[in-house]
């Protein structure tokens, strides 16, 4: 009996969309990691941020305390402030709570992984390979989509299936 | 009671000393001879731009500009202003033609000459990166421009904190406003193209 060709094509078409919706959340222990996203870097520039939303579904809280990226050589754990007209912006020695129950969500203007001394660019639709490392939940391998400068998470979160509701 | 009494005391000498430090203020010459009272923001300065000229106020008299204080080890802020200045040069069309805009590295250790050029070039070709020479310079220009910044030490390295408006000045080289990402660009927009009417 024949499958006709374009049940093929409409079936692998489904599988293939959710399984890329699927490898954008990643799970380690208790936790969830949605959409990690970063924003393509000017010229010159040696660092860039790193995005995402981290939620514990546990009953215990955990940290993000580093990770890696194979895109630079050192990577740090950020918060970003504003004080006044003022841009602040310190290292989280401690690492980055995750309290169980809640969300975290690294975005520009706060939370962010930091790319720094990068060996190349990044430019818009790569992806970039690393890791992050939990105090508790350890260590587990997630992949950054670099979206063009200036982005904004709403503008980032066009997967619709794992978005919370945005759709565009 | 004693302690009421004291609290009265204690409140009459709050008041009596705010009420000297106001008329100090106030009646100060020094300040009323500025005039309005109003800090100036701006000044005299001669800074080298990424491609070798050097730039002065008076070069840029005559003419509205911007000016920005960042670096380009700046994940965030300074990308994303520059970013935005240029998308609203840009929908500003011809108004913002001959508009200037000045990237200041408050990290001049790390922001050498042909690296800002590569960074500011990659936004737009109307942003010049200035370079002060040493620490000195970089001093003497952020409090020209009433800007701060300062160096913290990360765990592979430092970051600087810094002044994150643009300041947009008029063609006399005097403060006229700011630009902050927080605003719309309708509203920055609008606020450039009533600068650029001015001229």
């Amino acid at each position: 009996m024949a499958i006709p060709f374009r049940a093929v094509l409409c079936a692998s078409l489904l599988v293939f969309s959710s399984l890329s919706a699927l490898a954008h959340d990643y799970k380690i222990g208790d936790l969830k990691i949605d959409h990690p996203w970063a924003r393509a870097t000017p010229g010159g520039a040696k660092v860039g941020g790193g995005f995402m939303k981290i939620t514990n579904t546990g009953t215990l809280p955990d940290r993000l305390i580093g990770g890696t990226a194979l895109v630079s050589n050192i990577f740090e754990v950020h918060e970003m402030k504003m004080e006044g007209n003022v841009m602040k912006m310190r290292a989280l020695d401690k690492g980055l709570e995750i309290k169980p129950g809640e969300t975290v969500e690294l975005k520009p203007g706060g939370y962010h992984v930091m790319f720094i001394d990068l060996k190349s660019p990044l430019k818009e639709g790569e992806k970039v390979r690393g890791t992050l490392v939990f105090e508790r939940a350890g260590t587990v391998e997630v992949e950054y989509k670099v979206e063009p400068r200036g982005a904004s998470p709403a503008q980032t979160h066009d997967h619709g299936a794992h978005a919370g509701g945005h759709k565009h | 009671m004693n302690a009421l009494r004291l609290v009265r005391y204690v409140s009459w000498g709050a008041i009596a000393v705010i009420t000297a430090a106001l008329l100090y203020v106030l009646l100060n010459p020094k300040q009323s001879e500025q005039g309005t009272g109003v800090a100036s923001i701006g000044g005299p300065f001669r800074l080298a731009a990424h491609d070798g000229r050097m730039v002065s106020d008076a070069d840029l008299k005559g003419k509205p500009f911007a000016l920005f204080f960042g670096f380009t080890h700046c994940p965030d802020v300074c990308p994303t202003s520059m970013l935005e200045i240029t998308n609203d040069m840009n929908a500003l069309g011809a108004a913002a033609k001959d508009f200037r805009v000045y990237f200041v590295t408050v990290d001049p250790a790390r922001d050498t000459a042909a690296l800002l050029k590569e960074y500011v070039g990659s936004f737009d070709a109307r942003i010049t990166g200035l370079i002060p020479k040493d620490e000195a310079e970089l001093a003497a220009m952020a409090r020209t421009y009433r800007a701060i910044y300062r160096k913290v030490d990360t765990p592979s390295g430092y970051t600087m904190d810094h002044t994150a408006s643009i300041y947009l000045m008029d063609e006399k080289g005097q403060f006229w406003g700011t630009l902050d990402s927080k605003e719309t660009p309708q509203t920055r927009q609008a606020k450039l193209k009533r600068l650029l009417g001015r001229g």
